[in-house]
C-alpha cells in the first residue's frame, strides 16, 4: 500500500532558519565593513595629525 | 578618503531594492514546492549567492594574473576585494544547503561530491586571508596573494562541474542532468524568482566589491603612513 503525499511537509522552520542565518551574516559583515571603516580613518587621522607635529619647525629657545 | 561617489549612493540603494524584491520573490511570490514545502525557498538565495560566490573566486583568479603582469596594486586591492566578498557569500551557500538537506536528504551534510568541493574551496579561501596576514612586505604579500588564488581558482570550476562528472545527490540546476541525478524543474513563477534572485545577487556583489575596494585604499594609505612614521 503506497501513502500518496497530498500536502507538502511542513518545513517551514527550516525556510525561517535559512533566512535568519542570511540575514544575520549579511547584517555582520556589513557591520564589521562600516567599524573597520571607521577605525582606519581614525588612525589615518592620527597618523596625520602626528606628521604634521613633526613637519612643524621646532621653537628656539 | 574621498566621500563615497554618487555612483555609489545610487548603487547602495539598487541593492537594497533588489533585495527586497528578490526576497518577495522567494518567500510569496513563487510557489510552494510540493515534495519538499516551504523550504525550497531557501533555493533562490543559495544559488544567487553560490553564483556569485564562485563568480568571485574566478575574477580574483583573474585579478592576481592581471596583477602577475602589471605589478599594479590595483589589482591586489581587487583581488582581496573579490576573495573576501566571495567568501562571505559561499560560506552562506554551504550553510543554506545544510538547512535545505537536513529535511530534504535527513541529514545537515554528507560527504557528497559538491558538498566536499564547496567545503575545500571556502576552506582554501579562509586560509588565504591567514596566510596573507603573515606577510609584512605589501609587494611580496600581492604576489603571494596573485599565485594562491591564481591556483585556488581552479577550484571554482571543479566545484560547479563535480555534479555532472561524478555521481552525487545533489540536484541539477542548469544544464542537463545525467541519468542518476536528479533535474530540478521550476514552473513560469518560479523560474522567474530564480532569475530575479541571480540579477539580484550580481548587484549587491557589485555594490560590496566597490565598497570593498575604498576600504582597501584606505588601509594602504595607513599602511604607508604607518611606514613612513617608523622609519
Amino acid at each position: 500500500m503506497f501513502l500518496l503525499l497530498e500536502e507538502a511537509p511542513d518545513t517551514f522552520g527550516y525556510m525561517i532558519l535559512g533566512y535568519a542565518f542570511f540575514s544575520v551574516v549579511m547584517i555582520a559583515y556589513v557591520a564589521s565593513m562600516y567599524v573597520r571603516n571607521r577605525n582606519l580613518k581614525r588612525d589615518l587621522e592620527t597618523l596625520e595629525s602626528i606628521q604634521a607635529e613633526e613637519a612643524k619647525p621646532t621653537k628656539r629657545q | 578618503m574621498q566621500p563615497r561617489p554618487i555612483g555609489l549612493k545610487i548603487l547602495d540603494v539598487v541593492t537594497i531594492i533588489v533585495l527586497a524584491i528578490s526576497a518577495y520573490l522567494a518567500l510569496f511570490f513563487a510557489p510552494t514546492e510540493k515534495v519538499m514545502g516551504e523550504v525550497q525557498r531557501v533555493f533562490y538565495f543559495h544559488i544567487g549567492t553560490a553564483w556569485v560566490g564562485l563568480l568571485g573566486f574566478v575574477i580574483a583568479a583573474i585579478a592576481g594574473i592581471a596583477y602577475l603582469v602589471s605589478k599594479n596594486m590595483l589589482w591586489d586591492r581587487f583581488e582581496v576585494a573579490a576573495v573576501e566578498v566571495s567568501t562571505v557569500f559561499f560560506f552562506i551557500t554551504i550553510v543554506l544547503g545544510s538547512i535545505w538537506a537536513r529535511p530534504a536528504w535527513n541529514t545537515w551534510w554528507t560527504w557528497d561530491p559538491r558538498l566536499t568541493t564547496a567545503a575545500i574551496t571556502e576552506l582554501i579561501y579562509i586560509a588565504y586571508f591567514m596566510l596573507r596576514q603573515g606577510i609584512e612586505e605589501p609587494e611580496k604579500r600581492a604576489r603571494f596573494g596573485a599565485v594562491y588564488t591564481l591556483l585556488g581558482g581552479i577550484s571554482a570550476p571543479i566545484t560547479f562541474m563535480v555534479i555532472r562528472l561524478f555521481r552525487t545527490i545533489h540536484p541539477v540546476v542548469i544544464g542537463s542532468a545525467n541519468g542518476t541525478q536528479e533535474k530540478m524543474s521550476m514552473s513560469g513563477d518560479m523560474k522567474i524568482a530564480f532569475f530575479f534572485a541571480l540579477f539580484a545577487f550580481t548587484v549587491i556583489f557589485v555594490d560590496m566589491i566597490w565598497h570593498r575596494l575604498r576600504l582597501s585604499a584606505l588601509e594602504e594609505k595607513v599602511e604607508s603612513l604607518k611606514l613612513n612614521a617608523s622609519m
